[in-house]
């Protein structure tokens, strides 16, 4: 599943990071890549989420989450 | 041994608000803006550090998460590093959050510089239950030094700053061979990091932050609870201010009076009187009575960037902004602009591209600055009384809704299409550092009080003169004067939205050397020096209702004065920050034409219905 269409409060791990252009690097660089485990701390149902990762906490846009792919941990 | 011939350049590096600045400050003693956000510092700045006689130039730089840059405020950072002259990295690094900060550290490693990590924040790390093996750590990292510290507590720094000035014990990294950098920071991180038992389990509930976010950032909730916060942030700047403005009355009556009769007995020329009182006394001590009122908004945004709540209002504003294609990480140049434009212009450089950067400086000027704070203080309650705090508050509103709408429709205009995903990181709430805030509201009262010492003086002086002097000499009735003159140039411009007098023409003139200039006008045009005291603002009410001046005219002209052209200031980093004058000229147009057609609808509007 896409992490735009995650559920609050559970916790996935990272398949793949499917974003456009620099995004990629940028997410890498922030600690979100494959195997990567996050928990989904808020979701709008715009499909923007706030993600615990490695320790800290990110904003995440629909169109970045639209590209991650998920599982449930 | 003295070592005076050659100082050492020395430049920190690390990720976005993981305290480079706050240490640049512990060790240099500079006293550069800090806050609990991400992106702060956009410019890189340089310092002095000094230790036995020794010095060596210490250069801060912008927050980076990787090597790659995308951001202009990012290439800073990069060209820094690349700097020849730049002897040691120093890196600086979260200890809280150590695996994610050891992503740059390894990719800083691959510069093969000499290089020492810095671990911030060490006291927060503690209380958490971490512990760090710092030798381990080295090793790890090919042997580069590790010096816990604790810029907030000031804990560490003498090890920093002698791991700095020792040369000798400057070595490039032993080469550190990994696959890719997370697994071997999670690597690191399983060896070198413990977590004292009795928190371990305490890891996976929710702590304040988690808990607190449940709330602030509410899809449903969060929005209005951002308003309200902002609703009580006015109202407390009118009330805490009004409370000591008796104090302020009594003071600034007694000072004016002792001034006046002082120069009578001196036998000083009653121009030069005048020049002084009606003059400079009125324009700039016009302005200097508005600083309670300032200062408790100075505060409240002090206190909302040291927080960790500004990161929040990034993805409460994302499907705002989204509107004109921007992410919410747009809106926190324009949150900064409620302070001032110049330094929200410049935070635009956090944005990652030029489209994006453009728009949010032509939104930037719309939100309500601190200078135009007087003119709402004075307008507002003169003219709505006990509504004065709403009416000034919908300022800030209209001036929100004006920035996204002129954002959106530079986004359609030019027909991009481009969407920008929000990404960004939100930092763990704290309570403000009372130190941190203390120095923020410092600097802009001292910015504010240098603003009124120069512009504002010389805007008086300049009007005094316009107001005093007239085509053939010293006027004798205001009516003959330059003042006059030229603003009856623009009455028939700014009657159809009821600011029809010339005065009024003049004072927005002066505005646009800066905004609150436009009260020090009224004050010069009317000779009235203590404007902002009830005294003064009977007076003015009692002028201004004379010439048919209602409150539907006061709002027109305050709704004027929030859209119309930013201060020259502003233009100038508008200017600058996007390097293009056909920009800035569009930009001062556009808001000229919102402004004049905004007032014009209010009055004409206004005056139908009351």
């Amino acid at each position: 599943m896409r992490l735009c269409d995650s559920e609050a409060g559970k916790t996935y791990t990272v398949c793949s990071v499917n974003t456009e252009g620099t995004l990629r690097g940028r997410l890498e660089a922030l600690g979100v890549c494959k195997n990567t485990v996050v928990m989904i701390l808020n979701r709008k149902r715009s499909g923007s989420v706030i993600i615990k990762v490695r320790g800290t906490r990110l904003a995440l846009g629909r169109k970045i989450t639209e590209g991650i792919m998920i599982r449930r941990a | 041994m003295r070592n005076a011939e050659k100082s050492i350049t020395v430049c920190f590096a690390g990720n976005p608000n993981c305290g480079k600045t706050t240490l640049f400050n512990a060790l240099t003693g500079a006293r550069h803006k800090v806050g609990n956000w991400p992106g702060v510092t956009v410019e890189r700045i340089e310092g002095t550090i000094r230790c036995e006689g020794m010095s060596a130039r210490l250069l801060d730089t912008p927050g980076i998460y990787s090597l790659t840059s995308y951001s202009i405020e990012e290439q800073v950072t990069s060209r820094c590093l690349a700097e020849d002259n730049v002897e040691v990295i120093v890196n600086v690094a979260d200890a809280s959050a150590l695996e994610r900060s050891l992503y740059l550290t390894l990719q800083l490693l691959k510069l093969k510089k000499p290089m020492i990590l810095a671990l911030n924040m060490m006291d927060l790390a503690e209380e958490r239950g971490i512990h760090i093996d710092c030798e381990r750590l080295s090793t790890m990292l090919g042997h580069i030094s590790v010096i816990p510290v604790s810029a907030k507590n000031r804990t560490g720094l003498d090890a920093l700053t002698d791991a700095v000035f020792d040369r000798r014990r400057y070595r490039r990294p032993d080469s550190v061979a990994f696959r890719e950098e997370y697994s071997y920071a999670e690597k690191i991180v399983h060896e070198c990091v413990s977590r004292r038992p009795d928190r371990e389990a305490g890891e996976e509930s929710l702590c304040f932050t988690d808990r607190a976010d449940r709330l602030l950032t509410h899809e449903i909730w969060g929005v209005p609870i951002f308003f309200g916060i902002m609703a009580l942030v006015f109202f407390l700047t009118f009330s805490v201010g009004d409370f000591f403005k008796e104090y302020l009355e009594e003071a600034f009556a007694v000072f004016l009076q002792a001034a006046r009769s002082f120069l009578k007995q001196t036998g000083t020329d009653p121009r030069l009187i005048s020049l002084v009182t009606d003059g400079i006394f009125a324009g700039v001590g016009g302005i200097l009575l508005f600083l309670p009122n300032l200062v408790i908004l100075f505060f409240a945004l002090a206190i909302l960037e040291d927080s960790g709540y500004m990161a929040r209002i990034a993805w409460l504003m994302n499907e705002t902004m989204g509107l004109a294609g921007l992410s919410g990480k747009a809106f926190l140049p324009m949150v900064l602009g409620f302070g001032c434009s110049v330094p929200a212009v410049l935070a635009a450089r956090t944005l990652d591209n030029e489209a994006d950067r453009k728009k949010t400086i032509a939104a930037v000027p719309f939100m309500s600055c601190s200078a135009r704070l007087p003119v709402y203080v004075l307008f507002s309650g003169i003219f709505f009384k006990d509504y004065a705090a709403p009416a000034a508050y919908s300022m800030y509103v209209i001036g929100l809704a004006a920035a996204v709408a002129a954002a959106r429709i530079l986004h359609v205009a030019r027909k991009d299409g481009s969407e920008q995903a929000l990404l960004i990181e939100l930092p763990e709430y704290r309570s403000p550092d009372a130190c941190t805030v203390l120095l923020s509201v410092r600097e802009r009262v001292r910015e504010y009080l240098m603003k009124a010492g120069t512009t504002i003086f010389l805007a008086s002086v300049i009007l005094w003169f316009l107001m005093n002097m007239g085509p053939s000499g010293f006027a004798e009735h205001a009516t003959d004067s330059f003042a006059a003159a030229l603003g009856k140039l623009l009455v028939p411009v700014l009657r159809p939205a009821g600011l029809g007098n010339w005065q009024t023409a003049v004072a927005l003139l002066s505005g646009v050397l800066a905004k609150e200039a436009i009260v020090s006008g009224f004050a010069v045009l009317y000779g009235i020096p203590d404007i902002n005291l009830p005294a003064g603002m009977a007076k003015l009410e009692r002028i201004l209702t004379e010439s048919g001046f209602t409150f539907v005219n006061a709002y027109a002209l305050m709704i004027f004065c929030l859209l119309y052209t930013p201060c020259i200031a502003a233009i100038a980093a508008v200017k600058k920050e996007t390097g293009s004058t056909g920009f800035t000229a569009g930009m001062i147009i556009f808001q000229l034409l919102a402004a004049w057609i905004a007032a014009v609808i209010v009055y004409q509007a206004g005056s139908l219905i009351f």
